[in-house]
């Protein structure tokens, strides 16, 4: 059984559907991919599976139904959200971010500030004071924390710097090499993602039209569905 | 700027250089509005905690205040008639031992807090001030109409109540134990602050949803910090009747409420040393200017309105700047 199975998911924003059927599943110490064009699907699929909005559907981590949970007890049961936007609390201090969300577990500051090393040093300074791409790996450290079973990264490079990027890259990679956390990452990078990923799942107008593994995503196919 | 724990330490300084002054020129009512500006200062202290550090502007703190002031009312009251409560048919003594009344207060006013939290932190913004305000109003109007204490007339306490191995009647022992509970609660604010509930409750006070997406739950960080902050109040209502040996229904008036709020934002909100900043000031004005005019409220107004317009931190931030300067 798959750690996040997700089936013919459905989601709408008032009146405006979002979600037409997402399928999507992700086991444990794996890689994956949602991608697809702006508007696709992509974040609101984030929304649902972190129950910041409502859906329909199969939603379930580790076989619990998350439709029964809110959005906070979903998250206690092992889901670490990475933002879009660097969504840090600005006015606690980088070290105060990562203590505010701990929760037990073998992710501790320590080992954070290990994968991170700039959050050491940045350890006192106000989250808002941070550059765009400290803030980013700020959000990583904070959902790190929180010890989860799925971690979802919701474009962590948008906006960034070439060398940041790969910087988080590479975190990200060493991350899925030597934890068995299940990370689902939201990117357009298509290069990037064909070298940290296992598979991926791609949107278009609200459905999962392509599912596969990286090396199975030919450039036509990319092209088309993701406009790269 | 000066640091804040400079600041602090000079504040501290101060509330206990006053009435030692005052013990040596033989001042016992200089001694007696030291202990009121402290029994006012663990009063903000908790609003503190639910004002500065979970951004909750709450227009019913004199809810746990005025509860607090009728558990030592009442129990005292019974303890003085030698008549003992029927409360669901049984019989309970009064009892004029201030540990007994203190933990009374703090178990009732917390109580109360429960409940009034629980319907309240359902709603934000001006409807969090207005359903706190609505409670206040309700518990001010059954004090009213609660003729076995006293209703409107309030309640009066011949003797000040005893706590083992003081004399409670001396004001400087008094003061010192007022002092003693403020100190603790400046603590109990100072750790609070810095722990991970603190934090997590600033970061539920900026941005709710971002904290529940991280696993917390931002209406029980809120409602934890509401009772704390319920409960400190309330004892400062127990000391509050003790001082004064009087309770009456203006203990829950709304306007005590705000003058809460008042001290704070006077001090400082969220700053340790804001509540008796605060405190201090309101007493020294009212007592200075009282002298001068009756209405000296007028120049408090217009002292809060600079202080609102002009230095947003209080006092404490006049002097210190912003709690969190960036680094």
């Amino acid at each position: 059984m798959s750690l996040l199975e997700i089936r013919d998911l459905t989601a709408s924003y008032g009146v405006t559907q979002a979600l037409h059927g997402v399928d999507l599943s992700i086991d444990a110490g794996e890689i994956v991919a949602l991608m697809g064009r702006n508007g696709m699907g992509k974040t609101t699929t984030v929304k649902a599976i972190c129950r910041i909005i409502a859906s329909e559907g199969t939603l379930r981590l580790g076989g619990t139904d998350l439709h029964r949970l809110p959005s906070h007890r979903a998250a206690r049961l092992g889901i670490g959200l990475v933002p879009e936007g660097r969504r840090c609390f600005r006015d606690l201090t980088v070290s105060e971010n990562l203590v505010a969300t701990a929760r037990p577990g073998e992710w501790t500051q320590a080992r954070v500030e290990e994968l991170l090393p700039k959050l050491g040093q940045r350890r006192d300074q106000r989250a808002a004071s941070l550059s765009g791409g400290e803030q980013q790996m700020l959000a990583i450290g904070r959902a790190l924390m929180t010890n989860p079973r799925l971690l979802i990264l919701d474009e962590a490079t948008e906006g960034l710097a070439p060398l940041v990027r790969q910087e988080i890259w590479q975190a990200i990679a060493e991350l899925g090499h030597s934890s068995g956390m299940a990370i689902l990452v939201i990117d357009k990078a298509l290069r990037e993602m064909a070298r940290i990923a296992s598979r991926a799942v791609i949107l278009e107008r609200g459905r999962s039209v392509w599912s596969g593994r990286m090396d199975a995503l030919d450039e036509e196919t990319a092209r088309r569905l993701i406009g790269v | 700027m000066i640091p804040e724990r400079h600041l602090n330490i000079a504040v501290l300084m101060l509330f206990f250089a006053v009435p030692a002054w005052a013990l040596i020129m033989d001042e016992p009512f200089t001694i007696t509005l030291a202990t009121r500006a402290a029994i006012l200062a663990l009063a903000a202290t908790g609003l503190n905690i639910a004002l500065g550090l979970g951004g909750l502007v709450s227009l019913g703190h004199a809810i746990f205040f005025g509860i607090g002031g009728y558990a030592m009312g009442v129990l005292a009251f019974h303890a003085q008639t030698y008549t003992p409560m029927q409360l669901g048919g049984f019989e309970i003594a009064g009892t004029k031992s201030m540990p007994v009344i203190w933990l009374v207060a703090l178990v009732a006013s917390g109580i109360a807090a429960v409940l009034v939290g629980l319907l309240s932190l359902r709603t934000s913004g001006v409807y969090f001030i207005m359903i706190t305000l609505a409670f206040g109003q309700m518990f001010y109007y059954f004090a009213i109409s609660w003729r076995a204490y006293g209703g409107e007339d309030g309640l009066s306490i011949y003797v000040r109540n005893d706590f083992p191995g003081l004399n409670t009647l001396d004001p400087i022992q008094f003061f010192g134990l007022c002092a003693t509970l403020l100190c603790l609660a400046l603590l109990v604010f100072w750790r609070l602050a810095r722990s991970p509930f603190g934090l997590a409750l600033g970061a539920a006070r900026q941005v709710p949803q971002r904290v529940e997406t991280v696993g917390l739950d931002p209406v029980r960080l809120k409602l934890v910090a509401f009772v704390l902050s319920g409960m400190m109040t309330g004892l400062a209502g127990a000391l509050f009747a003790d001082l004064n040996r009087f309770v009456s229904p203006t203990m829950f008036s709304w306007q005590f409420s705000g003058e809460l709020i008042v001290l704070v934002i006077l001090g400082g909100v969220g700053r340790l040393m804001g509540p008796l900043i605060g405190a201090g000031l309101f007493v020294t004005l009212e007592h200075v200017l009282g002298d001068i005019t009756d209405f000296w409220h007028v120049i408090l107004g217009a002292i809060l309105l600079v202080i609102v317009l002009f230095a947003r931190g209080g006092v404490v931030g006049l002097f210190c700047g912003k709690a969190r300067p960036d680094a």
